[in-house]
């Protein structure tokens, strides 16, 4: 366990076998670690409070992970994705937009790119009016064109407009927004606020825009909640799957009452609004929240993804991080802990965007080139910080830090085991891959179900015991080598008549004969163990003596291989260490060792025999 | 004929048809003794709708002016909404269907009427025969004999003619058994794990009553499954207390001191309006739009929809976990052995014995354990999700089996030969059918309808290769282990091809069925392909060499 995945630590009462350590994970894993001398707990307890909140970036695995790749896969490794050739995919520069580099030494805004796509009739004047207008000088920048119809959608953060506040600048930016879009006479402001928020915030001199002051807007409050509700709310659901064999009743009343669900439908909901705005209306949209870095990059995601194919694609959904969150400075470090600061602002702000993209996967099954396991890959990365992507919390940090020289891109790595990633059931020309995605808007309460893959993940017992996903990319792979082979024996069919014709004897050799592939799918060992389902059963004598040794002995086995190891763990500060002698038992009682820094889930790894 | 007095209208034009997700359509609605018929007369999309009368739940009439409006609930539900014009002919439409729905003389319903537009290549009514199912038995054991004690339904009216018990009891001692259990049902054997030889039985309550009443034959009996020195299980499906107060009633429970090789476990399993009442209220949910995200969770919540499913696996897992893990027989028995116990060892049975994953396995089963075991069908299933009669003995114990099935299909997507529409498909038919498999409430009622000589067996009809297919789940192979599902509340789902059938859109998941469909259809074409090949390559082969030798 990667240390930069500790999210906390908890030492519980001294029990007869030792002190129990519980451990949380950022990846929602739990583990409990019982250490039988109680210094030497107090001793493990410091030092991982410690690790798990490291002081500086340069602690941070990241600048010691080295997956033995030169310097020029490195380099290559962080071209993979191109914002520039992103922009110019959709259009852009055109007619109607440009590059600015109004932005060049992040002298306008700090948290932002230095390459900013503007419309072309804002001059640098207006732009630097706008942005001492915006808060945090986030001021209005392009995320998404549409090529088909002009419309766009820019985000920005909040004006300053306090209760009366003007800014011709940022009137005139807006207008420049419109003009680009010269189908459309008016363009929406969406604040993704709930209206009661965004009203506060004008007593401190924030705010949202005034309709009458800018002329053609249609302001448009969606309130999604703010960072510290989100965090409250994924607490509670967490808790609800941390329960012991909870009851039906439990489960679901907790589910609602974390609320969750209704958050992540809330940015579906914006989501699909803007969507339908650009391509049923054609009217281009400019997103704000409050910074502009949170909810706004959710929301603008999530549209570009229903919009876009592309987004849906493995490559494009790695651009779309890149775009929408990593460029327009989403504060990763601190949203997601990775220094340790202010609890206050961790919050699972991409979490959420994540478990939207799950939504939609779940609904439209056909339209992701990429899997579950995509995401949750990309989830574990977030928090792991083995590679820099997601270090820091702007461009202007990161480039200060030198990220790009001194660590990996996890993209290139994902990259390259993409196999492992794809959904079988996507086909670049199926219905599902093409244009915009509609989701059903009306009665979808019950579209949207709890993610139990991601946050009951460490818990196989609960999933599905045969992965209909594993399967087929099973069967595809058997399909491509069967094609490959009948190509083969189609020219040696073909060569042996020819030199049959000739009376040239071919000596050709024997196919490996059996070439139907064992095709499994399933856990059998955990599809083979029983769960607890009744209590009672332990009581009773008559337990023959051999059932259930495999268990026992495991769990005896884990115990003596932790009190062996555990001076070591206390002493080692190693990344892997002791992995393999942790005993994870995870709230049901059902035991696993994952280790997912290899990227690749080894459980769920499909047996081909051939 | 008396349907013709029960249809003043027996057709009325311009009528205009609503359902979810389509668009209205004009046509001409026709009424005949079993179903409701409505056509479009729209010549380049001709549509029909055939619905039968039994399917009806409940109908509703508004009117506006003289256009009047009928809105029909069905078992399956789905409701469909009919605009008539005419005030008259609505008033008369609506009170046929009413009556038509709700005939009283089973003798009346459809499967007498109907005649078969397939060809019969195997009657169903004899494809499940208990003697073959004992054939099987005895190739693995002399232990047990097939008892004709039933014969005349004379001895427990809700049991088969022919039954499987203990070789070592005779009839003498089951009439005295029979005695001594609620409604006669002695217990006789459910299931024989072939791997261990662990037999799981089932009954009805034992008649102890208030002094503590003992059958010798009854403890002879259920011992008499039991190896030398061992114990067995006896799953009572009803909580503790709610045992208890049975004795009031003259029921009860095996007394530890009576029956001290079992050791008793309590498992709560609810019962008619308990169950009817979850169902209606969560269709209820299901079908209200208006709600926001909260409303929809606490409204499934209190449902308790799934809470039944839980407890139902949880029993069943228990009951499976005895048998194969601990290695003891077991006895289920609730009340009256008709409902939540044959929940219990039918679900056992799916999670240890691989047959009854396969189609005709299940088949086999749901005759075995439901239709012959008496699960009593007709009362049961006589109104759904819609009804407002509220009858004591209607339940949706059988869709709640079904919805425990789904469940472990879920999780074991690959283990099943059937798919989700195969269980679709029977719900449907236990409900309101043209078949005569789900007529009758056990096989007593069954031979006294004469349903064998004059209706048609569902089996006769799904088991032909055109239906079959697409019953068929393309991700099976097939799974010999016992497969043990996870009854974590996050494991568990709403059936949604079941209770959100007709409020959500499928196509995006019809979509990727059918691409999952043609994936591996092309990989079996390949493989045809590529082992015709080999084979014309290795002929060649050994021509070419023959040739050499000469």
């Amino acid at each position: 366990v990667l240390h930069s995945q500790i999210s906390s630590i908890e030492k519980q009462a001294t029990t007869a076998t030792g002190c129990p350590l519980l451990i949380r994970c950022k990846n929602f894993q739990i583990i409990q670690l019982v250490i039988p001398q109680e210094r030497d707990c107090h001793d493990v307890y410091i030092s991982l409070i410690r690790l798990a909140r490291p002081v500086k970036y340069e602690e941070l695995y990241c600048f010691s992970f080295n997956p033995k790749l030169d310097k020029e896969e490195r380099e290559q490794g962080w071209k993979l994705v191109n914002l520039h050739e992103e922009y110019n995919r959709m259009g852009i520069p055109n007619n109607y937009w440009q590059i600015s580099d109004v932005n060049r030494d992040y002298g306008v805004c700090d948290s932002y790119p230095t390459e900013v796509y503007v419309p072309k009739s804002a001059t640098a004047h207006i732009i630097v009016g706008s942005s001492k207008f915006r808060s945090r000088r986030r001021f209005p920048a392009l995320s998404y064109y549409c090529k088909d119809n002009n419309a766009s959608i820019c985000r920005s953060s909040q004006p300053l407009s306090g209760f009366s506040a003007r800014c011709l600048e940022d009137e005139q930016m807006l207008q420049a927004i419109r003009k680009a879009n010269p189908g459309s006479d008016f363009i929406y402001v969406v604040d993704t606020r709930p209206k009661l928020n965004a009203m506060a915030n004008r007593a401190a001199g924030k705010g949202y825009e005034n309709e009458d002051n800018y002329s053609n807007i249609k302001f448009q409050f969606i309130g999604i909640e703010n960072i510290h509700v989100m965090r409250n709310s994924l607490q509670k659901m967490l808790e609800v799957c941390e329960l012991k064999s909870p009851s039906m009743s439990d489960f679901l009343w907790g589910l609602e009452n974390s609320g969750w669900l209704k958050h992540i439908k809330a940015i579906m909901d914006a989501g699909i609004f803007i969507a339908k705005a650009v391509a049923e209306e054609g009217v281009s949209v400019l997103v704000h929240c409050s910074d502009g870095w949170d909810r706004t990059a959710q929301v603008c995601s999530v549209a570009s993804l229903l919009l876009d194919p592309y987004y849906r694609t493995m490559k494009g959904f790695m651009v779309l991080i890149e775009k929408d969150w990593v460029s327009f400075g989403h504060k990763f470090n601190h949203r997601y802990g990775n220094l340790d600061g202010d609890p206050k602002e961790i919050s699972p702000v991409i979490d959420q965007f994540i478990e939207c993209v799950w939504q939609l996967m779940e609904q439209f099954p056909c339209a992701f080139e990429f899997n579950e396991r995509f995401l949750i890959h990309i989830q574990h990365h977030i928090y792991s910080c083995q590679f820099g992507n997601f270090l820091c919390n702007s461009q202007k940090e990161r480039r200060e830090l030198k990220i790009q020289e001194r660590t990996y891109s996890l993209w290139a790595h994902m990259w390259k085991n993409r196999a492992d990633y794809l959904n079988p059931l996507y086909r670049s020309d199926h219905s599902q891959t093409q244009g915009t995605l509609r989701p059903q808007m009306a009665p979808c309460n019950f579209l949207y179900k709890f993610w139990s893959g991601m946050y009951n993940r460490f818990e196989k017992g609960l999933h599905p015991r045969q992965s209909v996903t594993d399967y087929l990319m099973a069967v595809k792979e058997e399909t491509q080598q069967l094609e490959e082979e009948l190509e083969v024996l189609g020219e040696k069919l073909a060569n042996l008549q020819k030199s049959q014709l000739t009376d040239n004897k071919v000596k050709s050799k024997q196919q490996d004969g059996s070439k139907r592939l064992g095709l499994s799918t399933s856990n059998n060992n955990l599809a083979n163990t029983p769960q607890e389902y009744s209590n009672d059963l332990k009581s009773f004598p008559s337990r023959s003596p051999s059932q259930g040794d495999e268990e026992d002995s495991a769990l005896i086995l884990t115990q003596d291989n932790l009190k062996s190891s555990d001076p070591d763990l206390s002493a080692n500060s190693d990344q892997e260490s002791g992995v393999e002698d942790l005993s994870c038992r995870s709230p049901s009682g059902g035991g696993c060792l994952p280790s997912e820094d290899s990227g690749k889930d080894s459980d769920e790894a499909v047996f081909l025999a051939v | 004929m008396e349907f013709a007095e029960l249809i003043k209208t027996p057709r009325a034009d311009n009528v205009i048809l609503h359902r979810p997700f389509y668009l209205a359509v004009e046509g001409t609605l026709c009424l005949t003794g079993h179903h409701l018929i409505f056509s479009s007369r729209r010549q380049d999309n001709a549509e029909e709708l055939w619905l039968l009368h039994s399917n009806i739940d409940s109908i509703e009439k508004r009117f506006v002016g003289s256009l009047g409006t009928i809105i029909i609930k069905c078992k399956d539900l789905r409701i469909i909404q009919l605009d008539i014009p005419g005030m008259e002919e609505c008033l008369n439409i609506a009170s046929s269907i009413e009556a038509l729905s709700t005939l009283d003389s089973v003798t009346l319903m459809y499967p007498f009427f109907y005649r078969p537009m397939f060809e019969i290549i195997e009657d169903g009514w004899r494809s499940f025969l208990p003697d073959q199912e004992f054939e099987l038995l005895s190739s693995v054991t002399d232990e047990w004999r097939l008892s004709c004690i039933n014969k005349e339904f004379s001895v427990c009216p809700s049991y088969p003619p022919v039954v499987i018990v203990p070789k070592s009891i005779d009839d003498e001692a089951l009439r005295k058994v029979a005695m001594f259990r609620h409604g006669s049902r002695f217990p006789v054997l459910s299931y024989y794990h072939k791997k261990n030889g662990m037999v799981m039985m089932r009954s009805s309550q034992p008649l102890t009553g208030t002094n503590g009443r003992r059958c010798k034959e009854d403890e002879k009996l259920i011992n008499a499954t039991l190896r030398p020195g061992k114990r067995g299980y006896i799953i009572d499906t009803r909580s503790l207390n709610v045992a208890q107060q049975a004795r009031a009633k003259g029921g009860g429970f095996e007394q530890e001191a009576h029956y001290p090789q079992w050791r008793r476990i309590h498992k709560c399993i609810e019962r008619f309006n308990i169950l009817q009442e979850s169902l209606i209220k969560l269709v209820e949910a299901c079908n209200d739009q208006s709600h926001n995200m909260d409303r929809w969770l606490s409204k499934l919540e209190a449902s308790n929809w799934l809470t039944h499913i839980k407890e139902i696996l949880t029993a069943a897992c228990l009951a499976a976990q005895c048998i194969d893990r601990e290695g003891a027989s077991v006895l289920v028995h609730g009340t009256e052995g008709t409902d939540s116990t044959l929940q219990v060892t039918s679900l056992a049975q799916i999670i240890l014995d691989p047959r009854c994953r396969t189609i005709r396995g299940f088949e086999s089963l749901v005759v075995r354990e439901w239709l012959q075991a008496g699960h009593p069908f007709q009362q049961r299933c006589a109104q759904s999700a819609y009804s407002n009669s509220k009858q004591k003995w209607e339940a949706p114990v059988f869709l709640l089996f079904l919805d425990c099935v789904w469940q472990i299909l879920r999780q074991f997507p690959c283990s099943f030969e059937f798919n989700e529409q195969f269980l679709i498909m029977l719900f449907e038919h236990a409900y309101a059918s043209q078949f005569g498999t789900f007529l009758g409430n056990n096989e007593n009622e069954r031979s006294k309808l004469k349903l064998l000589q004059k209706t048609m067996s569902l089996w006769s009809w799904v088991n032909r290769s055109e239906e079959l297919s697409k019953f068929q789940n393309p991700l099976f192979e097939a799974n010999s282990l016992v497969i043990w599902p996870s009854v974590a509340p996050q494991s568990l789902q709403l059936w949604e091809g079941i209770f959100l059938r007709w409020n959500r859109p499928s196509k995006f998941l019809d979509e990727a069925h059918e691409e999952m469909i043609s994936i591996i259809k092309y990989n079996k074409e390949l493989q045809a392909k590529v082992n015709a090949l080999r084979r014309q390559l290795a002929e060649m082969e050994t021509d070419d060499r023959m040739q050499e030798n000469l």
